[in-house]
């Protein structure tokens, strides 16, 4: 097991920049995810630390060990590919047991990793089937087994999920999840699925344009995005465009809106504040004592019901806001009323116009 | 469910009719019944010509089996074939995998089209061709001595290496087809998951890619041995005297010695012999497959 090192990683591709200047530092036994939406540079970075490419500039390093010369065959990585990537003419077992023989490891030896790799991933009884007679979510399963049966430095997926269906797709997220923490595995896990990267890993890189947008944990990305990018990339956000006071905006008709965080920016520059769709509240009227809520009026366009919770859809001086209110029983607002929203400053990150 | 998939399937065989006949019908006319009056020929004493008397007799086959040197004759095609398909294995399979898994857009179009080029050649232009090339005085021998410093004599010309040559130029197109379909179809992240797993670029060849492609080495060597075993114009033209063949042989009797029902006779044996050994093969191809 090891860390990884990336720092100043640039690759072109022609005029294409699809790395600019990169860094992150993947800690020893994190689970990383790469988010961020198609040509933002994710699955380079990824194919970078796996070797598959070389960088133009910039450092790769694994467990302290530069290898951004190593070809990927000496990295002692482990992968999983969006398509699995199964050979079709070998057993699940062979499949599994490739990475172990072509490093001249005894048969018998081979064997008994090869039912102990299976037996993780709670396939230990199909080891003689072919990859054509697994279900997506068992091929999933076997490309895991294989890729961390020869105990690689590191845990390389790309996108691994996606080809799966919703509900297979959250079992194996957990499932994948508990695996990495039983084997401890430093992984690193590309996406473009919000929810998965929130709910599956420890920290989390958002890439935009080859560039390294935003870093952290989960939380403090959601709560505390630097960017508007970020801010709606990664979950839902209401953004309000203005002028800074300091300590939060004025909107162009003159509303102030206080922020409780994010950036400090001197008095007069273009900001905006973001806010979370679930930290409003919404009545038929201000329904707080606090002084310092944010607070502004509107009316309801729409109404989506979603089981648990609703989402209401309310414009607002040509802006249309979002706010997403559990399903208690208690409220029922029609579509046409008009309604007050309010939130606390604590609720609201001031970001610098990008 | 059954029933209803029955009646479904038959529909379908009855709509498809009229698309297969044309098909069938060609192949009946122009392969079946001038094959069945060859079949007729082999069991005859003369062709019915000119009035001649004629009567059934099995004396065509059994010259075969009198005669050693239709034997020999035969043993030396079957070599030929193999030879030939073995050249054109080792010529067109790497040839195969650039094109499917190395160039890309422009350069693959353009070597592709150097590859099926003899397909667009006349056979016999493609033969004279070689005859200029391998000649004592030709276009090899005085290449070579105008560029190396000592004198050296080439002629290849009426030997045997020069009807390999020739024949592996005129098949090696299929080889480098059937392989690069199949080898196309392999997807690339397969080689990459090898690669992640530590194999050696001669590891993932061995263990993956030509256990993958075998479909079309297999297709690839069937297409080039059947019609090399039987081969004529090749041997002919560039082997001279060391170019006498099976196939010449055949040739002979129909073009030359005028003894037809003999030499359909030694063509059906052919046919058997060849049979026989894609049979044989066959349970190994499969499996390779």
């Amino acid at each position: 097991m090891a860390g990884v090192q990336v720092a100043n990683l640039s690759r072109s591709f022609g005029a294409h920049k699809a790395l600019d200047d990169v860094s992150i530092d993947f800690a020893d036994g994190g689970f990383y995810a790469l988010l961020g939406p198609s040509g933002s540079g994710k699955t380079t970075l990824l194919r970078q630390i796996a070797g598959f490419d070389f960088p133009d500039s910039g450092r790769i390093a694994i467990g302290g060990e530069s290898v951004e010369r190593v070809p990927v065959e000496k990295r002692r990585i482990g992968m999983v590919f969006q398509n699995y990537a199964l050979f079709p003419n070998m057993s699940v077992a062979d499949n599994v047991g490739f990475g172990l023989s072509v490093r001249g490891q005894a048969k018998a030896a081979i064997e008994s990793e090869v039912l102990r790799a299976l037996d993780l991933v709670q396939l230990g009884k199909l080891g003689a089937r072919r990859p054509h007679q697994l279900s997506g979510g068992q091929r999933q399963r076997v490309a895991l087994a294989r890729a961390i049966v020869t105990k690689p430095r590191v845990l390389l997926l790309d996108e691994p999920l996606g080809a799966l269906d919703k509900a297979l797709r959250v079992d194996m997220q957990i499932e994948l999840k508990r695996i990495q923490r039983e084997i401890g595995i430093t992984t690193i896990f590309v996406t473009h699925d919000q929810e998965e990267a929130l709910t599956m890993s420890d920290r989390i890189g958002i890439l935009r344009d080859g560039r390294l947008v935003q870093e952290g944990p989960p939380e403090e990305i959601y709560d505390r995005p630097k960017s508007e990018f970020a801010a709606t990339f990664l979950g839902d956000a209401n953004i309000f465009r203005g002028e800074t006071t300091g300590t939060g905006i004025r909107l162009p008709d003159g509303t102030a809106i206080a922020a409780g965080a994010g950036a400090t920016l001197a008095a007069g520059a273009r900001a905006s504040c973001a806010v979370r769709p679930e930290r409003i509240r919404i009545g038929t009227d201000s329904g707080t004592s606090d002084p310092n809520a944010n607070m502004l009026r509107g009316q309801i366009s729409k109404r989506i019901f979603a089981g648990n919770s609703s989402t209401y859809f309310v414009d607002r001086d040509g802006q249309t806001l979002k706010v997403i209110v559990q399903n208690t029983g208690v409220e029922k607002l029609a579509e046409g009323q008009k309604v007050v929203l309010h939130w606390s400053p604590e609720s609201t990150v001031l970001i610098a116009a990008g | 469910m059954a029933g209803q998939v029955a009646t479904g399937s038959r529909r379908g065989l009855r709509s498809a009719l009229p698309l297969l006949l044309p098909a069938y019908l060609w192949l009946t006319v122009a392969i079946f019944l001038p094959l069945s009056a060859m079949v007729f020929f082999s069991f005859m004493t003369e062709l019915p010509l000119s009035g001649k008397a004629w009567s059934f007799t099995l004396d065509n086959y059994a010259s075969f089996f009198s005669q050693p040197l239709y034997l020999t004759l035969l043993a030396a095609s079957l070599r030929l074939g193999l030879e030939v398909t073995l050249w054109c294995v080792v010529i067109g399979y790497p040839a195969a995998y650039v094109l499917a898994k190395v160039l890309r857009g422009r350069s693959r179009e353009a070597i592709f089209l150097l590859v099926i080029l003899p397909f667009w050649s006349n056979g016999l232009v493609r033969i004279f061709s070689w005859a200029m090339v391998l000649r004592e005085g030709g276009i090899l021998d005085t290449a070579l001595n105008a560029v190396l410093p000592f004198k050296i004599n080439i002629d290849l010309m009426y030997s045997y290496p020069a009807v390999i040559i020739g024949l592996v130029h005129s098949y090696v197109p299929y080889m480098v087809l059937t392989c690069y379909l199949t080898l196309q179809a392999i997807d690339d992240s397969l080689i990459e998951a090898g690669r992640s797993l530590g194999a050696s670029r001669l590891q993932m060849l061995k263990r993956v890619i030509i256990p993958l492609s075998m479909p079309g080495l297999v297709a690839g060597a069937a297409l080039i041995f059947v019609p090399v075993v039987g081969s004529f114009m090749e041997p002919r033209i560039l082997g001279g005297r060391t170019g006498t063949f099976y196939g010449t042989i055949i040739e002979d009797q129909f073009v030359a010695v005028f003894n037809w029902p003999l030499g359909a006779a030694l063509s059906f044996i052919l046919l058997a012999v060849v049979l026989v050994i894609l049979a044989l093969a066959s349970p190994v191809l499969r499996r390779a497959a």
